[in-house]
């Protein structure tokens, strides 16, 4: 258990001539769950092909098993590499059954027919990825996320020490991308298989996966665990954007929004903060209220209307609802002070 | 639950029960009327009293028959593989340019020879034939070489497809000319050769024509796994083992050579290769092509006899051009599967 399965050293990826990324160096240890993290045009796709061996490398090396990639016959990788692709192949009459079967193609002969035991390899792989239920629907009638399982049902039954899946989240809705994370991590613990994803999916990759591989414009590749890269402060350099922010601590990418004017505020918690976010939207910057301020807001979460704006220390107004209250307050133009600094980004 | 006549078990005797019935149908009609049980003694070679019965059936109907169905078979075959290479429902034998190539090679025996030497092929009978077999062979692997060598040389398999169309384009406006220059009589018995034939062979020549469609047809059965695995396209293919560049020369070559053996000796027959992997792919919901190639030949089978019983139905004076009744049946054939997918997808 965790030896090395793959490695990548001073690897140049990318097309003829043109190198798209260079310099890169990677491990992926057995059974873990890695994501590859990168903008567009960084050479995420190029990457995941090289590894898979679709295409030629520039220069340096990739060992699977102790043995190049590149010099692999079609047949002794189908053995070492399962993909799932980002393609929408149509694949004319198929079923579940018969897709994940054609995954058990290299252990076939020259007819491609299942025994008895590829055929249990096949039941478990459509089971573990809980599609079992499916197995004579046309692959044509499944949803994104289901297809999306049939396929790396397809992929385990390959039976494969690594599977590599190019954004396998990309088109699904929220819960069908946390089911699909949830599902590879769930392979990674229990099969002892490695997983290499490129993904777009920040937050789950940082809650889900053991390892992180960001790949930078040009390259090189930063990897390490999560935690380590956010030790490192990894990620800001990474995605350094104006208006956008990493926040270390949660792990989410914070929007900056410039502000123009702020108001005095009295009041803490849950209701305050949404009423700052909010806010703070528009462009209004809430400060803590000085005693001496007779026009402020208030919160106060017990009240049945937490709500309230105060001009010289007279309520005029409750309110329940953020929505209203915000469009109440930007309405009272006395109340905004604007600010001598044109533009101040905050949260 | 797969309803019962699309099951494996069902499904293969039940088509196979259809062919025959198909094939007997055209030994037993035609435009002389023979008595069913003289044509049962007749084919079973108890022969009759009657010699011109025993003519048309043995010289007429047999070899037609024969012809029909390893024609059929071969032209389903070869269609299923070149739609299934190519990832495209309206691809045939035709769309490598292989019978573009025949009627190419064709074209300048009949309308070059007139011009250059004087005589027609057409009066030279038997060696006029093998002449024009010969030619059509010739022109056929001529284009199915050149094919196979851009297939080897560049990768992907949507450049051979453009690559086979515009040969078949080129052989078109080559023969264009070759007409405009030619004889009048020439012509006349090249557009004769186009129209396609299932009767221009004695019954000898039938058989051997049988088993060279039949046998390269059945082994395409051992190209079905690699072909399961093209469907998916070329990465799922090489990532699952497939050598895909060997894969595709096999899968061409076949489809390749069956086109030519069934142009050179029917004319270019048009249509059947194209529907009736479409009927293939209907009748039984699956994506193996160990049953899908099955299917092809007991359905291509099937549909050349249908077109050829249609062509020559009791009470015509003579027979129709199998090229019109195979379009008027693929035609319709292809517009329902369309529209029946159509429903299925939305």
């Amino acid at each position: 258990m965790n030896k090395n399965l793959l490695h990548i050293r001073n690897l140049s990826i990318g097309y003829g001539s043109k190198i798209v990324a260079g310099d890169l160096s990677a491990i992926i240890p057995s059974g873990e769950l890695i994501c590859l993290l990168g903008s567009n045009g960084t050479g995420k796709s190029t990457l995941m092909r090289s590894i898979c061996g679709f295409q030629p490398v520039l220069g340096g090396l990739i060992v699977i098993d102790n043995r190049e990639v590149h010099q692999l016959n079609e047949k002794e990788l189908s053995k070492q590499i399962a993909v799932v692709l980002t393609d929408r192949v149509v694949v004319p009459n198929a079923s579940v059954q018969e897709l994940v079967g054609y995954g058990r193609s290299p252990y076939t002969g020259m007819l491609g027919r299942l025994n008895g035991m590829d055929k249990i390899i096949v039941a478990r792989a459509m089971e573990q990825c809980g599609i079992a239920h499916k197995k004579d629907s046309l692959l044509t009638s499944l949803s994104d996320g289901e297809r999306q399982k049939a396929f790396i049902a397809k992929a385990l039954a390959q039976d494969t020490p690594l599977i590599i899946l190019d954004e396998p989240t990309a088109f699904l809705d929220l819960p069908a991308r946390v089911e699909i994370m949830q599902l590879l991590r769930d392979i990674a613990n229990t099969s002892g298989k490695s997983i290499l994803m490129s993904t777009h999916d920040l937050d789950l990759a940082l809650q889900l996966s053991d390892r992180l591989w960001l790949l930078q414009n040009g390259g090189p590749l930063i990897t390490g665990s999560p935690e380590d890269l956010l030790l490192k402060n990894a990620f800001q350099k990474m995605f350094q954007h104006k208006g956008i922010v990493f926040d270390n601590k949660t792990g989410l990418f914070k929007v900056m929004h410039a502000q123009h004017s702020q108001v005095a505020v009295k009041g803490h918690g849950f209701e305050y903060v949404l009423l700052r976010r909010a806010l703070s939207r528009k462009g209004v910057r809430l400060v803590k209220a000085n005693p001496e301020d007779c026009n402020r807001l208030e919160v106060n979460k017990d009240a049945q209307k937490p709500f309230s704006l105060y001009v010289d220390d007279q309520c005029i107004q409750s309110e329940d609802s953020v929505e209203v209250f915000v469009n109440r307050v930007l309405a009272a133009k006395s109340l905004l002070e604007v600010q001598s600094e044109s533009r101040v980004l905050s949260e | 639950m797969t309803p019962i006549f699309q099951r494996k078990s069902v499904l293969i005797p039940l088509s196979l029960g259809f062919l025959l019935i198909l094939a007997a149908l055209n030994l037993a009609l035609g435009s002389v009327n023979i008595p069913i049980a003289e044509v049962v003694d007749i084919v079973t070679g108890k022969g009759s009293s009657n010699v011109i019965w025993e003519n048309i059936l043995l010289r007429t109907r047999l070899p037609q028959t024969i012809v029909a169905l390893g024609a059929g078979m071969a032209l389903g075959v070869a269609g299923l593989l070149m739609q299934t290479l190519f990832r495209n429902p309206l691809a045939g034998p035709s769309v490598l340019g292989i019978s573009s190539g025949s009627s190419l090679g064709v074209g300048f025996v009949l309308l070059v020879a007139g011009q250059v030497w004087g005589f027609s092929f057409s009066r030279l009978g038997i060696w006029g034939d093998l002449a024009i077999i010969t030619a059509s062979l010739g022109g056929a692997f001529a284009v199915l070489a050149l094919i196979l060598f851009i297939s080897h040389k560049i990768g992907g398999t949507l450049s051979v497809l453009i690559i086979g169309v515009m040969i078949g384009y080129l052989s078109n406006s080559v023969v264009g000319v070759l007409k405009f220059y030619s004889m009048e009589e020439d012509v006349h018995n090249y557009v004769i050769w186009g129209l396609g034939s299932f009767s221009r062979m004695s019954v000898d020549r039938a058989y051997l024509f049988a088993i060279i469609t039949i046998v390269p047809s059945l082994l395409a059965l051992f190209l079905s796994k690699s072909l399961n695995l093209m469907a998916l396209g070329d990465r799922y293919a090489s990532n699952l083992g497939l050598k895909i560049k060997r894969a595709r020369l096999l899968i061409i070559l076949c489809a390749g050579t069956l086109t030519a053996i069934v142009t050179a000796f029917c004319g270019p027959i048009i249509f059947i290769g194209m529907a009736v992997p479409h009927l293939a792919k209907l009748v039984s919901r699956t994506s193996n092509h160990l049953y899908l190639i099955c299917n092809a030949c007991i359905l291509g089978a099937a549909t050349a006899l249908l077109c050829n019983l249609l062509a020559r139905l009791p009470g015509m004076e003579s027979e129709l051009p199998i090229n019109s009744v195979t379009a008027f049946i693929g035609a319709p054939v292809v517009i329902s599967v369309i529209w029946k997918k159509r429903k299925e997808n939305f």
